[in-house]
């Protein structure tokens, strides 16, 4: 145990942390924009499988990591168009389409990867940027501010998102449509696009959650996410609807696997508890929901579709 | 109006129906979608082989696996040995099949179809097996990795003794290392890759005073936290790495990033780096399927096990030219393979 209180090995996991939490922060904070306008998209992980195929194929054919990060989030939107059309044009129940768009996405960029690429192959892979002071800074400088390009977004969102949601115009109607879409619409909010936006930013954003995986990986192969999706969903309750709640949410994910990863190296978890100590995140998050059930309110209008009539 | 809320609801159906069509179209090969799969490749070699095949008869073969078939790894390695058999094979895969549910349907649906041998290409598969082989007792049934046929007379196990080449990988290992700190990243403690992993491990510790870290994560298929495992093992200054199960691509990644040697297990992993990949484990399952076939042409349908390892050919260490070993590795490793099938050297299986 004491090697893992050394500065280098305390810098390491917290760096690895922050890694693993990236993904998680960027689908979960688009998520929370959808949920707050009473759309749950239970297809993000579906959305940032695809993503993530064409993000790591646009790389592997033109070695543009900027490029493959804005083909992640045209995927994304091209996915909320679709998610929109099913769930505010039809008025399908969100669940069931979020179900069946996590399916398409897991399928078709399984199929897409055979016929496009075959075998798994390196493709470059983001780079880790130093920001010039920030991480000169002792300890804290390695830690916090030697992380890639998608990293420092994906936290600098949790502000932008914060404030556009409780500051901005279209941030109230996001919430209004959420919490009483009837009376939003009698005050001459229109419903259906507000609910498109907050789709088409959250799945976005899970665009970019799908290209900041592979291409922190610099490889693809299927089934990549591995679940991730759905984990970023359950942040959102765990976060309370609320950009910085997510935050901690996905810290507190990416921060305790590092952990566990850790001392698993180092040989602090016997190998017989490996495979519980893999749960231990997972584990941390419900007993959290658990905690925090009842004294969080989600949108009123959460997974209702609205209509005038 | 009515008219148009109904056709809408017609639309949206119709939409349900093409998203769902289109994600089970990843997961299923078959010889006759043409392309660049696996599948199509195996005719190819089917028809190159006049002449020369020994089988007779072309026989149907269905391969029903958890991972990708192009994965590196496990499943590749089956679908690999199915190519280099020696006889005309008409092949169907499933792939992809992560739910064990989904596996039976494919498994059953396969038996249904008259297919001669269907392989269950996972440990996890055992369970359904026993309820479905007992159903077709035409057809032969091939499953591993498991060295236990469950005592149904149409099933054949296959398992490989992955420990003989982790052992020899941990005595290249061993000579590669400078700092004497060796990282090992594997999914869950259980099957083939447990005994890699251990067999490394009595490689590496025979062979020097070095020390192994070994980390498993849980899953099978988390490329992204196999990736911080091999993250964490640099931390703790280890310079050389090796793992098993189809996701180490994501440490195999993190390997070439920092420029540290990767020995591979199951399928050759060179093509993920051609300079850092030392040597990997490869799995011949070919060696026993030909073996399980005669015996199916001669009208055993199964009741055997059979084990791939380094006296019979079906497991083979392949070096990487382009990694320059220490000098007597090479020869080290030679003395090991020799060792381990002369019976002087114990691997700890």
């Amino acid at each position: 145990m004491s090697d893992f209180f050394t500065m280098s090995i305390l810098v390491a996991t917290v760096a690895s942390g922050i890694r693993l939490a990236t993904p998680y922060l960027l689908a979960g904070l688009g998520e929370t924009v959808g949920q707050k306008s009473g759309v749950l998209n239970l297809g993000v992980d579906g959305v940032m499988q695809l993503s993530a195929f064409f993000a790591y194929w646009t790389v592997l054919e033109t070695d543009n990591l900027f490029l493959g990060s804005i083909v992640g989030v045209v995927v994304g939107i091209v996915m909320g168009v679709v998610y929109a059309v099913v769930t505010v044009v039809f008025q399908a129940q969100q669940g069931i389409s979020g179900i069946g768009i996590f399916l398409f996405g897991l399928g078709f960029s399984d199929l897409m990867f055979r016929r496009q690429v075959g075998t798994p192959r390196p493709a470059n892979q983001l780079p880790e940027l130093p920001i010039p002071i920030l991480s000169d800074i002792p300890v804290v400088g390695e830690a916090l501010f030697e992380h890639s390009a998608l990293t420092y977004l994906a936290f600098a969102m949790v502000p932008l998102l914060a404030f556009m949601l409780r500051s901005t115009t279209f941030g109230m109607n996001i919430r209004a449509v959420g919490e009483n879409p009837q009376a939003a619409d009698s005050l001459g909010v229109s419903v259906a696009w507000t609910r498109t936006f907050a789709i088409l930013i959250g799945n976005a954003m899970a665009g970019l959650a799908g290209a900041a995986l592979v291409l922190e990986l610099g490889i693809f192969q299927p089934n990549l996410t591995a679940g991730l999706g759905f984990i970023a969903v359950a942040l959102v309750y765990f976060g309370a609807w609320r950009p910085a709640g997510v935050m901690s949410g996905a810290l507190l994910y990416g921060l305790v696997a590092a952990v566990v990863l850790q001392w698993k190296a180092q040989g602090i978890i016997p190998r017989g508890a490996s495979d519980i100590a893999a749960m231990a995140p997972a584990v941390l998050t419900i007993l959290a929901l658990v905690i925090l059930a009842g004294r969080v309110q989600a949108p009123s209008a959460l997974t209702r579709p609205f209509s005038r009539h | 109006m009515k008219l148009t809320r109904h056709l809408l609801r017609l639309l949206a159906l119709l939409f349900s129906f093409a998203l769902i069509a289109a994600a089970c179209g990843g997961s299923d090969d078959s010889s006759d979608s043409g392309g660049d799969d696996s599948s199509s490749d195996s005719d190819a070699d089917s028809d190159d082989s006049d002449g020369e095949s020994s089988g007779g008869d072309t026989i149907s073969i269905a391969i029903v696996a958890p991972s990708a078939s192009d994965d590196l790894a496990f499943t590749q390695s089956m679908i690999d040995a199915i190519e280099a058999l020696d006889r005309d094979v008409d092949l169907q895969i499933t792939d992809g099949t992560f739910v064990v549910d989904d596996a039976a349907a494919a498994i059953r649906g396969y038996a249904v179809d008259g297919v001669d041998v269907v392989i269950a290409h996972g440990t996890q598969f055992g369970g359904s097996l026993a309820e479905i082989a007992p159903e077709f007792p035409e057809v032969t049934f091939i499953w591993g990795t498991s060295s236990d046929t469950q005592g149904l007379d149409n099933v054949f196990a296959y398992f490989p003794a992955a420990d003989e080449g982790g052992y020899v990988n941990g005595v290249l290992a061993a000579a590669v290392t400078e700092t004497g700190n060796i990282g090992v990243i594997g999914p869950v403690e259980a099957g083939d890759a447990v005994a890699y992993i251990n067999g490394f491990e009595k490689g590496a510790t025979d062979s020097g005073d070095v020390s192994v870290a070994i980390t498993y994560t849980g899953s099978f298929s988390d490329v992204a936290l196999m990736a911080e495992a091999a993250q964490a093992h640099l931390s703790n200054d280890v310079d050389v790495l090796t793992g098993s199960s189809q996701a180490v691509v994501g440490a195999v990644g993190v390997a070439s990033e920092n420029d540290i040697p990767w020995f591979g297990t199951q399928a050759n992993q060179t093509s993920l780096d051609e300079n850092l990949v030392v040597a990997s484990q490869v799995y011949h399952w070919e060696v026993v399927l030909e073996e399980m076939l005669a015996l199916r042409d001669a009208g055993t349908l199964g009741g055997e096990a059979f084990e791939v390892n380094l006296e019979n050919g079906g497991l083979e260490i392949e070096f990487n030219d382009n990694f320059e070993l220490p000098d007597g590795a090479r020869e080290a490793a030679d003395a090991a393979i020799e060792g381990i099938i002369d019976g002087s050297i114990d691997t700890g299986a």
